[in-house]
């Protein structure tokens, strides 16, 4: 008996399952899953409200009625010339000059986002061609490629940022120059990496069986493949720009003072800890929230995009579903007329 | 001998790396847009000043004779002489070493203690107390930049404390020669600042490491032989979890480094770290020079280690 | 052994593959990599394509039919032969003067699943080629891809969605239309219904028949089911280890198969009769196949063959027709299967120095 003799009357749409649901695509999913999970909106949240924060620290000053650079030597600094405490006038208290803490606190939060940002958007897409370019390629361009990636991330960064720092100038430019040439190298790693496998996928080999070139095989098949690994790197190189331009600062080569950073307020701090705690605790307190509040969200868009990782705060939200089903009673076999 | 050979072909490939180090420090130096004169002139200076001290320190020599003669010296064991001060870089340096040694053995044995430990004793209690305990102390780890904490620190243990009459915790450093228990009290903050991320780091990477190897065949195999848990353990689980966690040692060389700047910054204990500061800083050149061979020694003897630790946890690998 | 033909006088053959021969070098470990050896995947292989016809390609795991494929496709180049193409050597071209024929070839996968990229929309799939070789932009490629998921027999509203959303029989419809869109001649499809269920495979085969007769396909069909090879190919070729068994138009080569792999192959074959099932006799076939690396001298089937004597351990049998057949038939064998002659009561593995195992199964008699 051959195939022919058996005869199907169903149509080529008919034997689809997946009829019935809706369209969605990977990135609604992924987007459902992120809104479910309290923790990452929490940090999200957060994130937002600090850079309306940073972006309004014009207005906000105004509003307070100090600039950020003005030394209030009277109502700023008592009879001994020491900073005074958080109060009715200076928020978070005064620093070593009599300047208004909270003002220059919400002024360094837009060096650091500033900074955080812009040196991880750069970072990534240089490190995304990068890496692409050497994992597809291959052969001479990866092998030098791949060495110089690791020779950078082997070597201890802060001695060359300091010396980059110094031997052009500190700046805003610079620094963030040479943090995103750190997390440019980290990211093209992965990036190498990913798209060493995706290369051997059958639909990159149905490209080029259909005459794509290598420039759009690696943007419009292999990078959207990419995206997630990459946009989870991204959202944890935020915190590791913020934290790196703060250690710069604090050393003296990032953001110079008057200009305040979280980084240079914090090394001031270091000669007056001992009489004004709100020095050292405001400008930590604001490194440590953000910090943590761009953890938790990296975390949770990874979580979000597979969800087979294990994470650091798992929220309840399987429980409900689970306990719904067990809550349904199952239905009755039904009889086949 | 098959060590022997490997060891001597190690030594002399770190002797190529850093031949290649003074090279690129010392290009960077003197092609760089800030004039080391001038950085040292001070403020407004006279033309005269400039060439003064150009004169005084060589400078105004090609480059490629500035690089014969500092070989030339090096080969001799001398490694100069600061642009600041004049003394001697081997004294200056011979001086700086003892924090920050104190401090790298120190941090490494703490943050290795404490990460695979912590790794360890999550893993094989997963989901318990204990390792909830410990996920909590590695999100603080790696969220906190190690000067924060080190400021933090300072601020929240040593202040309240010496106020309250108890020295033994104290900023600066002590040798250990002076006094060991003075030594330690100077030590104890530094080592847990800069020991902390790699700890937490280390934790974690243990803690999963572990995990995916207790779950392969062979480690269900060894217990059904009838093996307790704690010879499978450490027998066997172990062994294989160590290895990605000693490869990441030798990339961890570079952030060691780094840690070491920023708490010998905070705690004031005036080693090689804090010198480099302010030696790059200033465009003391030859100090820089100087630390940055020590550095590259310090990485290609490190990286050597790590590669025999390696050979010794996995008997797959063979030294070459 | 066929002479080169010039260029025009080709006629009704679309494709005629010379001796193509396909290795990949082995590297072995240390410093520099060395090519210690070379895995002998293609050893020499001649067939011809006729237009709008199909050529069934059948052979074990690791037999080297998916790399012809590929080499016939240009995706992997050959070592050497020549894949002449409606009069064109292909093998001799760039990269650049191969890309107008890759409009003219096309290739449909086995696996569904990987076949598709998961983050582009169905719409963009298929109209890759539209854009990849200019030929339609913007609404008109909108509808020129709709057309061709009509076609196929897709809902062509389902033109955003994505490859998650489709069934396995609708993905390798999705395939088939990404592959029809630019009017190819040739389409290979490497084992396209393998991972399908069987009624879902009968859907695609009856619909890669209808495109056939409409649009004046030629097909390139590898398969491992020799039922299914033979309801769609005019003509076979069987290939073992890399080089041809057999080969000629269908019925005579599974009614009076000449190579005993052939016959193995077949008798192998499930019955979907259970009583015919139980009247077969089965030959059966020791050992695996062995390694491409290192493939044995002479015929490289005589360690498995049940017919095999010491000449086949020493000269490499030439591919021409045997016992009577006509000249579109052809064995590449010693000893071939003559009129009559029953394998299935030879004894296995019974000579000595043949045969790779035990033959713990050998149920047609004989003593081992």
């Amino acid at each position: 008996m051959s195939l022919t003799q058996i005869e199907f009357q169903a149509e080529g749409t008919g034997d689809a399952p997946a009829q019935a649901i809706q369209g969605r695509s990977p990135w609604m999913l992924a987007w459902r899953r992120l809104r479910q999970d309290k923790v990452a909106i929490a940090s999200g949240a957060l994130i937002l409200v600090l850079a309306l924060l940073a972006i309004l620290a014009p207005v906000i000053s105004s509003l307070v009625g100090h600039s950020p650079d003005t030394p209030y030597t009277n109502t700023g600094l008592n009879s001994q010339g020491l900073p005074v405490g958080p109060s009715g006038t200076f928020l978070f208290g005064t620093d070593g000059l009599g300047r208004d803490l909270f003002v220059r606190v919400l002024y360094g939060a837009q060096i650091s986002l500033l900074v955080g940002f812009v040196s991880t958007l750069i970072g990534t897409a240089a490190g995304v061609v990068m890496g692409m370019t050497a994992g597809y390629f291959g052969g001479v361009i990866d092998t030098v490629l791949a060495r110089f990636i690791d020779s950078v991330l082997a070597f201890p960064y802060v001695v060359l940022a300091l010396a980059l720092a110094v031997v052009f100038g500190p700046s805003l430019s610079v620094t963030i120059g040479v943090i995103s040439f750190f997390s440019w190298a980290a990211i093209a790693r992965v990036v190498r990496g990913q798209t060493l496998s995706i290369k051997e996928k059958e639909y990159v080999e149905a490209a080029r069986s259909i005459g794509s070139g290598p420039w759009r095989i690696m943007f419009i098949d292999i990078l959207p493949n990419l995206i997630a690994p990459v946009l989870v790197l991204a959202t944890l190189a935020v915190p590791t720009a913020i934290v790196f331009e703060a250690t710069l600062s604090y050393l003296g080569v990032g953001i110079q003072p008057p200009t305040s950073s979280w980084g240079n307020l914090l090394s001031q701090a270091q000669t007056f800890y001992q009489t004004s705690w709100w020095y050292l605790v405001f400008p930590a307190g604001f490194l440590l929230l953000t910090t943590l509040a761009f953890n938790l969200l990296g975390d949770g868009v990874r979580d979000a995009m597979d969800p087979r990782t294990e994470r650091l705060f798992a929220s309840q939200r399987k429980g409900r579903r689970s306990a719904a089903k067990r809550a349904r009673p199952t239905p009755p076999a039904t009889e086949v007329s | 001998m098959a060590f022997l050979t490997f060891l001597i072909r190690r030594l002399l490939l770190g002797i190529i790396v850093m031949w290649f180090v003074t090279v690129a420090t010392f290009l960077l130096f003197f092609v760089a847009p800030q004039d080391p004169a001038r950085l040292l002139a001070g403020k407004n200076p006279t033309p005269q000043t400039i060439a003064a001290i150009n004169a005084r320190l060589g400078l105004n020599q090609p480059l490629i004779v500035q690089y014969g003669h500092y070989v030339d010296r090096l080969v001799h064991g001398n490694l100069g002489t600061s642009f600041v001060n004049g003394s001697s870089v081997n004294t200056i340096l011979k001086q700086d070493l003892p924090p920050t040694l104190s401090l790298l053995v120190g941090g490494v044995i703490l943050w290795l203690i404490v990460g695979l430990g912590a790794g360890i004793l999550s893993a094989t209690r997963v989901r318990t107390l204990v390792d909830r305990t410990s996920t909590v102390g590695v999100l603080i780890g790696i969220t906190f930049p190690t000067f924060v904490l080190g400021l933090l620190l300072q601020f929240a243990i040593f202040l309240p404390l010496n106020r309250s009459g108890f020295h033994w915790v104290q900023t600066g450093y002590e040798g250990p020669t002076t006094s060991i228990i003075g030594w330690a009290g100077h030590m104890i903050l530094p080592w847990i600042t800069i020991a902390a991320v790699s700890a937490a780091t280390y934790t974690r990477l243990t803690r999963g490491s572990l995990l995916d190897t207790m779950g392969e065949d062979y480690i269900r195999t060894a217990r059904s032989k009838g093996l307790t848990e704690r010879r499978v353990l450490y027998r066997h689980a172990i062994r294989a979890a160590l290895t990605p966690v000693v490869s990441q040692l030798g990339v961890d060389m570079g952030t060691l480094a780094g840690g070491a700047v920023v708490t010998e910054q905070v705690f004031g204990l005036g080693g090689i770290g804090q010198q480099s500061l302010t030696s790059i800083t200033t465009g003391d050149t030859p100090v820089v020079l100087g630390i940055v061979l020590m550095a590259a020694l310090f990485v290609v003897v490190a990286n050597i280690v790590v590669d025999v630790l390696y050979s010794v946890l996995d008997p797959r690998v063979k030294l070459s | 052994m066929t002479t080169p033909q010039p260029p025009e006088a080709d006629g009704d053959v679309l494709v005629r593959v010379e001796s193509l021969v396909k290795y990949f070098p082995v590297k072995g470990a240390g410093l520099v990599a060395r090519t210690v050896g070379h895995v002998q995947a293609v050893d020499g292989v001649s067939l011809t394509i006729p237009r709008g016809k199909t050529l069934g390609l059948v052979g074990e795991t690791g037999c080297g039919k998916s790399t012809l494929a590929r080499c016939i496709a240009g995706l992997i180049p050959a070592t050497s032969g020549q894949v002449i193409f409606d009069g064109t050597d292909l093998t001799r071209l760039n990269r650049r003067a191969m890309r107008p024929f890759r409009r003219e070839i096309q290739m449909i996968f086995q696996d569904p699943y990987g076949s598709l990229n998961p983050r582009r929309r169905v719409g963009s799939i298929i109209g890759d080629p539209f854009a990849v070789h200019k030929t339609a932009t913007g609404n008109e490629r909108k509808k020129a891809v709709q057309e061709m998921m009509e076609r196929v027999g897709l809902n062509p509203e389902h033109y955003n969605r994505f490859p998650a959303e489709f069934s396995g029989g609708q993905r390798q419809r999705i395939g088939l239309a990404r592959a029809l869109a630019l009017r190819p001649k040739l389409i290979i499809a490497d084992e396209p219904v393998s991972a399908l269920d069987v009624s879902i495979q009968a859907q695609i085969l009856n619909l890669l028949a209808d495109l056939q007769q409409d649009f004046g396909l030629s097909f390139l069909f590898i398969a491992h089911d020799l039922e299914v090879v033979r309801h769609v190919s005019d003509q076979v070729l069987v290939m073992y280890l890399g080089r041809v068994a057999e080969q000629g138009p269908k019925d005579p080569v599974y009614d009076t198969p000449r190579h005993p792999y052939t016959a193995a192959l077949l008798s192998a074959a499930p019955a979907a009769d259970p009583d015919a099932a139980a009247a077969r006799q089965r030959i059966i076939l020791t050992g695996d196949v062995p390694s491409p690396i290192n493939p044995p001298a002479g015929c490289r089937f005589h360690p498995r063959c049940p017919k095999a004597q010491e000449l086949c351990s020493q000269q490499d049998p030439p591919l021409e027709s045997k016992a009577g057949d006509p000249p579109t038939h052809l064995t590449a064998c010693h000893f071939p299967i003559q009129p009559h002659e029953d394998l299935t009561t030879s004894t296995v593995g019974s000579r000595a120095g043949l045969g790779t195992s035990t033959g713990s199964d050998s149920f047609g008699g004989g003593t081992a």
